[in-house]
This record gives C-alpha cells, sequence and structure tokens, in this order.
C-alpha cells in the first residue's frame, strides 16, 4: 500500500511518501491511521487532531470509515486551499 | 479542458483562443486569481503544493458537473503549482454559453468547487517565516450554496 502526505502533513512526518504492509486487520482509514501512528513521532504529531486531516483512496475523497486495501494509494492532507 | 503547470499563462491569449470558431457562443466569463500580497499580510510569494494525478482527476469532476448543470460550450481551467510571487496569476476559469447567465453561474462555481476539492495547499512566505494556509469556513459555505 502507498501513503502519500502532502503540505504540513509532509513537513510533520519528514516524508512525502512511504510503501507500507499494515497487518491484516487493518481495514479502514481509521485503523490505517492508528497503526501509522505508531511508526514515529512525527506521525504521532501529525495524525494528532484529526479534525484538521483530510483523506484520499485511489484519488478520491472518502470519509475515515472507508475501506483500505493492498495495493490502494491512501493520500493524508489539510482541507484543501487552492484557486 | 483542465491544465495544471507550473508556468505562467497570457490571459489575453488564452481567451482569445477559447472557443474561437464557436459561432453559438454569445458569452464567455473568465476569474484570474493572484496570489495576493500588500495589504499588511506580509506575503511576499507562495508556494502551492498538490497532489498530481488526484488534481486532474478533480479538476476534471468539477468540469464535468458544470456542463451537467448549465449549457456550456467550453470550459477552461488553468491552475498553477510550484513558487509564485506576489501579484502573479495563479489559476484562470473560463466558461463559454449561448447566454450570460449560464457562464456567469458556471464560473463562480467552477471556483467555489475548485477552492473546496481540487487538492492544492499554499505556503505563504512572509519576512517573518512560512505558514501553511488554513481552510477557510466562507469557502465551505460558498461552496455548499451549489448543493441541491
Amino acid at each position: 500500500m502507498k501513503v502519500l502526505y502532502f503540505a504540513w502533513l509532509r513537513t510533520r512526518i519528514g516524508l512525502g511518501e512511504e510503501e507500507v504492509t499494515p497487518p491484516a486487520g487493518i481495514a479502514d482509514v481509521a485503523g490505517l491511521i492508528a497503526w501509522l501512528k505508531e511508526r514515529s513521532p512525527g506521525h504521532q504529531t501529525a495524525f494528532a487532531d484529526l479534525r484538521a486531516v483530510r483523506v484520499a483512496v485511489n484519488q478520491d475523497h472518502v470519509g475515515f470509515d472507508h475501506p483500505v486495501a493492498a495495493g490502494d494509494e491512501v493520500a493524508f492532507f489539510p482541507p484543501v486551499t487552492g484557486g | 479542458m483542465i491544465r495544471v503547470q507550473r508556468e505562467d499563462f497570457d490571459v489575453g491569449v488564452e481567451v482569445a483562443a477559447f472557443s474561437a470558431g464557436d459561432a453559438g457562443v454569445g458569452a464567455i466569463c473568465t476569474f484570474v486569481g493572484l496570489v495576493r500580497g500588500g495589504d499588511g499580510n506580509g506575503v511576499t510569494a507562495m508556494t502551492l503544493d498538490h497532489y498530481p494525478g488526484m488534481t486532474e482527476r478533480q479538476m476534471a469532476a468539477i468540469e464535468s458537473e458544470a456542463r451537467s448543470r448549465w449549457p456550456l460550450s467550453d470550459v477552461l481551467v488553468i491552475h498553477r503549482f510550484g513558487r509564485l510571487e506576489a501579484g502573479a496569476r495563479i489559476v484562470l476559469v473560463a466558461t463559454a454559453s449561448a447566454h450570460r447567465e449560464a457562464a456567469f453561474q458556471a464560473c463562480q462555481f467552477l471556483m467555489d468547487w475548485l477552492k473546496t476539492r481540487a487538492p492544492f495547499w499554499k505556503l505563504e512566505h512572509t519576512p517573518g517565516g512560512d505558514r501553511w494556509v488554513e481552510a477557510k469556513a466562507s469557502d465551505d459555505a460558498l461552496a455548499e450554496r451549489w448543493d441541491g
């Protein structure tokens, strides 16, 4: 599974992208976040307040209850500020 | 048509070419967004981060939605990324239709949805340091007015 980070999530985690293999039992975005938080203090900080975090699975905006599976591209970012 | 690019664009050239040759077009509406500085916000430049792939996909979906809601002859959205100095152009939205009302409304709709759905993030550069721009509730409210 490919995980991408943008804007201040990338800065806090110190990575723009990582390839991860979550254990069986991680079935949705919320579960994935809980597992990613254990990877480093940076992950912990970035995911501390989920009200400020948005997620896309395979490039579509989704909610934290959306399923995730091996082979998915999951991206985390703050609310968008383009235009 | 959607274009996501680092380079600047020439509004005159783009608008002249837009819908050229389509005799059914009676109205073109354009919006140009700029990097705002000089109003005491201390912004000298900004860097636009984006999600390559998802950006194009989301903007294409926004264009399709606009075309399904209004009778548009053509749509053009150009959005830049990378470092942009104060005063630089960020975005161009152009809509063409037989009559002005559809062109005006669709142009506003495209900007409102783009601001809340297209995966871009602004990092402002100021003499005091860099800061990520926070999303505004007012932008959400403007986008929501097009719901249902």
